[in-house]
């Protein structure tokens, strides 16, 4: 952990800044954006907007979810319709096989099936678990980011990062402690 | 739009008190409710969850029976073929509703007094939808061919036939089942997060970690489960109105008098908030009183859900009079008819009890005393769950008993089966609900933290 001379960053994920206040958090995710910094993140015992917004993350799951339930509508139409019409039509007074209003509810629910599947487990894959390690929880200190503190790290695969003159911006921006995270 | 824009809407320009006592802060919320898990077992959860588990071994034992026996043991015979299976599943399935009303619903509207509930809520819609799926499979006398419902490949290379509300009805249900289940884990995983860094032991703390699936609360993976949540909130709205009508389909598509009539959808969705808002106020007022949970379900939550039991009770009160007038008005003597033998009938207690417990009871609620007061809450919660069954009682036996033919007539009385495997799915949702409070944190300590002080601040 204790590295400050030496000029090593294999080894390192980061350095992580501690606050106890969302407010700091958020100006500290300006200022370390303003600095120049593009890899770091944020951890928050709940969303937090100024936080993503500073990093300038997009979410992809609108569309993914709306991708999901086009797929499920289109597939629950093509089956419904494929197993009454084509592969064993039933001949029930003479009314026509295709009664496709009659379709729509199981299609409905097949689309809301597709579109939520996609939004949980979409959700999960997007943001890279289950994934049980990583670096951030070396920190003794970050047990209690699902608490009541809140993080910054800026990540040493970042262009800009040295670890020295890293470390003395993040002290400039009035945390708690400056911590190294280890990979 | 995000969750944050939902919960703080409201008190920047209602300015009444809070939904949460204004001393709390993050890391108070996190202790108190992860207190209540990582606490010691009381002797009263251990009392009520063998009393619950009593219940559901009775219900096992009238399963058992049917097994053995067949469908016969219970009271259904040709023509009243549905009975309590089928009354006890649209209950049951109702009671889940509000759940999804409270977490989906009242999120989107921005209410933000759905926080301190929603878990709870949704942990019981999880429960009703599992004692609900319980009826219909066993109704078909041979659970172990329920799979014929879904559409697979089989030899006989026939399909289910999609025209059929039965069929709409599976895929409603096993929709609903899936989605609450997903939206309440979703709503979990921050969470289990928490449980696992608070957790004392090495096996607690493995078992929270694998189900928080290694959530560090990273700000890019926020703003995902924010779309997410909030998508899935938007799923899950139109879902909850559709499963509901699509039971009332089952009735309504039949010819039978009393049952077709096209104010069943919205009557139906309506009565199955009623009836589940009347159950989270019954679970969620001891529950309150028992942890001291007062600093987050305050009385403006208390009040909040006798005004929705009000207005939900009011529209059932007019799916009723719709159902008389539309008897006169259609001069059908059929109708008229069977409107006729549900009120002066063989079943008039049942028609009547209805009446007193989901129209006249709940006329309290007008009174601000009463819905402040968990006393006459409580009270008039219970009348509404008897009442809510009572109602599909009648709908379900008065019109299978006393059909168009005279000669095709009968009686229906639920036997001592019918009463076991009823009482047995209130000791499965009673263990669960006993279950859950005890492992798994019963109000959203993340959305807690978002409406507290210091979750106010980066609000906007």
């Amino acid at each position: 952990m204790n590295s400050t001379d030496t000029y090593h960053t294999s080894g390192l994920h980061g350095l992580m800044a501690e606050f106890d206040d969302p407010e700091k958090l958020v100006a500290a995710a300006e200022a370390t954006r303003d600095a120049g910094y593009s890899k770091m993140n944020c951890y928050s015992p709940y969303p937090i907007e100024g936080a993503w917004e500073a990093m300038g993350h997009k979410s992809p799951m609108s569309k993914l979810v709306l991708l999901g339930g086009v797929t499920g509508c289109l597939l629950g139409f093509s089956f419904i319709t494929w197993t009454q019409v084509i592969d064993y039509p039933w001949n029930i007074g003479g009314r026509p096989t295709f009664s496709w209003p009659s379709f729509i509810p199981p299609i409905f629910e097949t689309t809301i099936m597709f579109a939520g599947l996609t939004a949980a487990i979409g959700m999960f894959l997007v943001n890279g678990l289950p994934r049980p390690y990583h670096p951030v929880f070396n920190v003794p200190a970050f047990i209690r980011a699902s608490k009541d503190r809140y993080f910054l790290v800026i990540e040493a695969s970042d262009s800009n990062f040295d670890q020295t003159a890293t470390r003395s911006f993040l002290q400039g921006l009035e945390p708690l402690e400056v911590n190294d995270v280890e990979e | 739009m995000t969750l944050r824009d939902v919960d703080v809407h409201n008190r920047e320009n209602l300015g009444k008190p809070d939904f949460i006592a204004q001393d709390e802060d993050p890391g108070s919320i996190t202790e108190t409710i992860s207190g209540v898990i990582f606490g010691k077992t009381y002797l009263w959860w251990i009392t009520a969850m063998g009393l619950s588990f009593g219940l559901l071994s009775i219900g096992m034992v009238g399963f058992v029976w049917l097994l053995a026996k067949g469908v016969g043991v219970w009271g259904i015979q040709v023509p009243n073929a549905w009975g309590f299976a089928i009354v006890n599943f649209v209950w049951w399935i109702g009671i889940g509703h509000a759940g999804t009303l409270i977490s989906a619903i009242l999120l989107l509207m921005r209410q933000e007094w759905r926080t301190s509930i929603n878990r709870f809520a949704e942990a019981m819609t999880l429960f009703a939808v599992a004692c609900a799926g319980l009826f219909p499979v066993f109704h078909t006398g041979r659970p172990w061919l329920a799979y014929w419902m879904l559409p697979l490949p089989n030899t006989m290379r026939v399909w289910p036939q999609f025209r059929s509300p039965l069929i709409w009805d599976v895929f409603a249900v096993s929709t609903y089942a899936t989605i609450s289940l997903v939206f309440w884990y979703v709503g979990l995983v921050p969470d289990l997060a928490a449980l696992r860094d608070r957790a004392k032991t090495l096996l607690s703390r493995r078992i929270y970690g694998i189900a928080a699936l290694g959530w560090r609360g990273a700000a890019d993976h926020w703003h995902n489960y924010e779309k997410a949540y909030l998508l899935l909130a938007g799923l899950s709205t139109p879902l909850v109105l559709s499963v509901h009508s699509v039971i009332s389909f089952d009735f309504a598509v039949s010819q039978l008098p009393g049952w077709h009539a096209t104010i069943f959808p919205p009557y139906f969705v309506a009565g199955a908030v009623y009836a589940g808002f009347a159950m989270v106020l019954t679970l969620m007022i001891p529950l309150r009183a028992i942890f001291n949970l007062h600093a987050y379900i305050t009385e403006r939550h208390l009040e909040n859900m006798g005004k929705v039991m009000l207005v939900t009770g009011l529209i059932v009160g007019w799916g009723y009079a719709t159902e008389l007038f539309m008897a006169w008005y259609s001069g059908n003597i059929f109708e008229r008819f069977m409107m006729y033998n549900r009120i002066f009938g063989p079943y008039w207690m049942a028609y009547w009890g209805l009446i007193l417990c989901n129209i006249l009871v709940p006329q309290i609620m007008w009174s601000k005393r009463c819905r402040t007061n968990a006393f006459w809450l409580f009270f008039a919660s219970q009348f509404v769950n008897v009442g809510m069954w009572l109602e599909r009682y009648v709908i379900v036996i008065t019109s299978l008993t006393r059909d168009f033919l005279v000669g095709s007539w009968g009686t229906y009385h639920g036997t001592i089966w019918d009463w076991a495997v009823y009482l047995g799915t209130f000791g499965l949702f009673l263990s669960l609900i006993f279950l859950f409070i005890r492992i798994l944190p019963a109000l959203s300590m993340t959305e807690l933290k978002m409406i507290s002080p210091e979750g106010k601040k980066t609000g906007h």
